[in-house]
């Protein structure tokens, strides 16, 4: 299946975030994941011609992962 | 809340009736809500309530909970007799009596801080320098700032804009101590450069009123950003002029302004960031 770019870019920040886990505790790396796949999941609904949405969604996620990336982050609830 | 506060005053007194020295302390209170009654009495019974002025307001609202939703304008209507005079007044009242929900920035409500920039009847200006034209009876149309990312309703996003400032360095830079050991000091005619420059209050509204900016915003820095980068280059105390003009010697920083002067129509402190803008280029051009 041929990917659009915006499928493409949301691929990239998924696999971004997962990562980004690896840089975190052992014990917790679970927990960030599972809230990854979470924001993730909780989107998966939207209509793929919807641009505007999938794009700010987009840029919202961009700025979760600088956020939660950030070494003083130590432990994660997903919800 | 006038009736609010009587009643409160009253049930006050009532219970603080038993210690006389209490109720001394409740007197000025009591008073004072007397007045506010006896006014709005007198008010009434003249009958000259004036007939309810009213103006509609249509306000850009998008709620980031709900990103499939579109945004839409909603219409507000309110009583002018008892708005304050600014656009902002009439916004806070919305808020508080009319929909909690809408959302906006605002703190000094008299033009010092830059929060309230947005973009009203098609022009970009501060919701608190701005009066509601009271002849006509049209609708006012509020968006945010245009072509900038929404947060939420009113709210842009200004990130790219604060970093755009961060990277021309807008603090002194100099290597030399003054020469007695005191302040930085300045001739008069040097200060005078400043004047013009450092009213600047980065609300944003001529870098998001700029055409060049909206379609080159990643690179081009904007009037805002030039006029503040001018502003220290002409410092005399500054002592990295050669490196700040260094740092706009490119075809994208400085040199998309193609003087279409939207700034300085749409500043609200009266500013003129063409002009600063052109002054660079000339120093640039003569250097």
């Amino acid at each position: 299946m041929r990917l659009s770019g915006l499928q493409k870019e949301i691929l990239s920040l998924y696999r971004q975030c997962l990562r980004a886990c690896r840089s975190k505790p052992e014990a917790k790396q679970a927990h960030f994941r599972s809230f990854a796949r979470n924001e993730f999941n909780k989107n998966m609904g939207i209509d793929k011609r919807d641009f505007g949405a999938i794009e700010f969604l987009l840029r919202k996620g961009r700025r979760q992962l600088e956020m939660y990336s950030s070494p003083g982050v130590k432990d994660i609830k997903s919800q | 809340m006038a009736a609010l506060r009587s009643t409160s005053t009253r049930a006050l007194l009532a219970s603080a009736r038993p210690s006389s020295l209490r109720i001394a302390a409740a007197g000025p209170i009591r008073g004072f809500a007397q007045l506010a009654d006896g006014a709005q009495q007198s008010n009434v019974a003249a009958g000259d309530q004036p007939a309810a002025k009213l103006k509609t307001f249509q306000i850009y609202r998008w709620n980031p909970d709900q990103p499939t939703e579109k945004p839409r304008m909603q219409s507000y209507t309110l009583d002018l007799n008892k708005t304050g005079p600014m656009v902002l007044d009439a916004l806070i009242r919305i808020k508080n009596e009319l929909d909690p929900t809408l959302t906006f920035r605002r703190s000094c409500r008299e033009g010092i801080c830059g929060s309230c920039a947005m973009n009203i009847n098609g022009t970009n200006t501060l919701a608190c320098l701005c009066r509601i034209p009271n002849e006509d009876s049209s609708e006012m149309k509020i968006y945010p700032l245009p072509h900038t990312y929404v947060v939420k309703d009113l709210v842009p996003d200004l990130t790219q804009f604060y970093k755009q400032y961060k990277s021309i360095k807008p603090y002194l830079q100099r290597d030399t101590p003054s020469p007695d050991g005191k302040e930085y000091r300045q001739t008069k005619e040097d200060r005078k450069k400043l004047d013009g420059l450092y009213e600047c209050i980065l609300c944003a509204c001529c870098s998001t009123s700029c055409p060049s900016y909206w379609w080159n915003s990643e690179e081009y820095l904007g009037p805002a950003i030039l006029l503040q980068s001018y502003r220290w280059i002409v410092d005399s105390r500054d002592e990295r002029t050669a490196q700040r003009k260094d740092a706009l010697n490119n075809s994208m920083s400085l040199y998309r302004c193609h003087t279409i002067l939207n700034c300085t129509r749409t500043c609200p402190k009266g500013l003129n960031p063409g002009l600063a803008i052109a002054k660079i280029k000339k120093e640039m051009a003569f250097s």
